[in-house]
């Protein structure tokens, strides 16, 4: 790693950030992350004596709410620097360089710091026809192939690049696939959620520079400081669902008071996410204390998975709106009408077996 | 007085321990269906009230995760069962890998599906279509208990459910794992449907008293089916 680049603390006090004020983000990060005490040290060491990681953040096929999330953390030290400073190596929105130059700034990063540079990606990548995502004359899978050769690891931020979200849903004309699909042999960090939460984003960062290694991942790629239990069981309602109180419609005295939204579709039950912990906006809210049913935008297939306000998903290939409910008791009700003409048809053909005449006893006995 | 005289004899068929999972299974079945259907579409009945003062949906839940796992042991009970009890609960009945087993398939059909023939069907357990069924019954216990535990195992530290928690990753979620539970919920409801009623059929046309076999595991059987199936069997045990 170059040692002239500056430590994240450096570029903080430079952009007007108190000691104090470094002190409770490092701190906030290491209950955030999940540590004991002392990791706040290790963060604050960290933070105070490695030189900022080199990123490259690419924009695929995405609507950079990962970013706009990221600037709106509770502490925005990190995503400050990481994205104020990350003009100097590559961030499409962000970079002051253009054309030859962005290029040039790119391929530095990747020629300066072999294996040391983190590849974060915002977007899913199109297979059916590359063409359909290119910068700079070339597709997002070969721009991807090549920057991923020599990284350390590879942030997938979102759902786009953790599960590809809405681009993949069906019929996914684009063939857009998440980054785990299309790259092989590098650590793929999936940090969902459409957009993530800005503290998870931090938190991770924060992670990836103290500890020189990725976070504990769960069978989903997923950080399990973050994704380890359900938004269902960290929700404040969530005594309201024990004690069965429902919201019935979004304007009933249920919803007025704050009952359970399981029933308005609510998809905390099926959705892995910090929400009801950490929440969003410096910890103002978040979508079901705002009395919006979880839509479930952490979890793969959200939008396949929908409609967003019924809990069960649509079953597809039965016409529009048509649930495994609807279709079981069609099928009930086909059974039951089968069984009724079994039965009179049983009573017909089978007189004989139903009367048996002691002659006929000795009929199907000859058989 | 009707009446009618033929050669019978008494077979004991379903032991102790087969009746007793039949009846701890449809019991199971039963108790996780209901609440199962309550879980998934919950009725309004606390209304403005506070939490404090009511726990019904979690009892309700807690209700339908101890019939899980009894259902559960009873289900490895039986596979067990299926090695260790008689020739009519041996697991060799259930897979249809032997070309008489086809054929007695396709003579059940016949027989008492379509109705186009009328012929004995000479077995005393399960007859062949029937076990085959009961197979696939298995195969949806199976991945009822997979899928239920695979959800459930988010909540729990203990070791049981612990052993489900790869389900949810292998499906690429709970969304799925929960939709694939709720369709295979109707499994179970069509099969009861169509079970209860061959019962009677079965009781109706055959009257083997094979609804009364499975409190007491004895059945009427003719002593010709008997003949053939100890010509069959000669070098097992002769009933």
């Amino acid at each position: 790693m170059e040692s002239n680049q500056p430590s994240f603390y450096e570029e903080a006090r430079r952009d007007g950030v108190s000691r104090k004020d470094f002190l409770k983000f490092c701190t906030t990060m290491a209950a955030f992350l999940g540590l004991e005490s002392s990791g706040v040290t290790q963060i604050v060491e960290a933070l105070k004596t490695k030189p900022r990681l080199p990123v490259i953040w690419f924009h695929f096929q995405e609507c950079t709410c990962c970013s706009e999330s990221f600037i709106k953390a509770s502490h925005p030290i990190v995503a400050n620097i990481v994205l104020d400073k990350i003009s100097l190596d590559y961030q499409e929105t962000l970079m002051a360089a253009s054309g030859y130059q962005a290029e040039e700034a790119y391929k530095l990063v990747m020629k300066n710091n072999p294996g040391e540079y983190i590849v974060m990606v915002e977007g899913s990548i199109p297979t059916e026809n590359e063409a359909y995502c290119c910068i700079g004359g070339r597709s997002a899978l070969q721009i991807l192939e090549e920057a991923v050769e020599n990284c350390k690891a590879v942030v997938a931020w979102g759902n786009c690049a953790s599960a590809g979200c809405v681009q993949a849903a069906s019929p996914n004309p684009t063939g857009a696939q998440p980054v785990h699909k299309v790259i092989s042999g590098k650590p793929v960090i999936n940090v969902q959620g459409c957009p993530p939460i800005a503290d998870v984003m931090a938190g991770v960062v924060v992670h990836l520079l103290t500890f020189d290694r990725i976070p504990q991942l769960d069978a989903l790629g997923r950080p399990k400081a973050f994704y380890s239990r359900r938004v269902h069981d960290t929700c404040y309602r969530r005594a309201n669902f024990d004690a069965g109180l429902f919201v019935e419609s979004f304007d009933d005295e249920g919803a007025k008071r704050g009952y359970c939204l399981y029933k308005m579709g609510c998809k905390g039950p099926v959705t892995y996410n910090s929400c009801g912990i950490i929440k969003w906006n410096d910890g103002v809210s978040y979508p079901i204390q705002s009395g919006h049913p979880c839509i479930g935008c952490s979890e793969a297939g959200f939008w396949d998975n929908g409609p967003f306000y019924q809990h069960l998903p649509d079953v597809k290939g039965f016409g529009i709106e048509t649930t495994a409910d609807k279709i079981g008791l069609g099928l009930g009700i086909a059974t039951a009408v089968g069984i009724a003409g079994h039965a009179i048809v049983t009573n017909i053909r089978k007189h004989h077996e139903i009367e048996n005449i002691e002659s006929t006893v000795s009929e199907t006995n000859k058989e | 007085m009707k009446s009618r005289s033929i050669p019978l004899r008494e077979v004991y068929v379903w032991e102790m321990p087969v009746r007793i999972y039949h009846w701890v299974n449809a019991l199971c079945v039963v108790a996780l269906c209901i609440t199962g259907f309550v879980i998934g579409d919950a009725p309004a009945i606390a209304k403005s009230t506070e939490a404090y003062f009511n726990y019904w949906f979690g009892t309700v839940r807690f209700i339908h995760f101890v019939f899980a796992f009894l259902f559960f042991f009873n289900f490895i009970f039986r596979t067990y069962w299926g090695f260790a009890g008689n020739e009519f609960a041996r697991w060799n009945n259930f897979i249809p890998l032997k070309r008489g087993q086809w054929k007695e398939i396709v003579d059940v059909i016949k027989v008492d599906i379509l109705q186009v023939t009328n012929k004995r069907i000479g077995s005393i357990g399960h007859n062949s279509l029937a076990s085959f069924i009961y197979f696939l019954t298995f195969l949806i216990f199976l991945l009822q208990c997979l899928t239920g535990f695979g959800m459930y195992s988010a909540m729990s530290s203990a070791f049981l459910p612990k052993m489900f928690a790869w389900i949810v990753p292998f499906m690429g979620g709970d969304i799925m794992v929960r939709q694939v539970h709720h369709i295979l919920m109707w499994g179970f409801i069509l099969f009861s449907i169509v079970h209860v009623y061959l019962v009677f059929y079965h009781d109706y046309i055959e009257r083997r008293g094979i609804t009364s076999s499975m409190i007491g595991g004895w059945k009427f059987i003719e002593e010709d089916v008997i003949k053939r199936h100890n010509d069959k069997t000669e070098n097992r045990p002769q009933l």
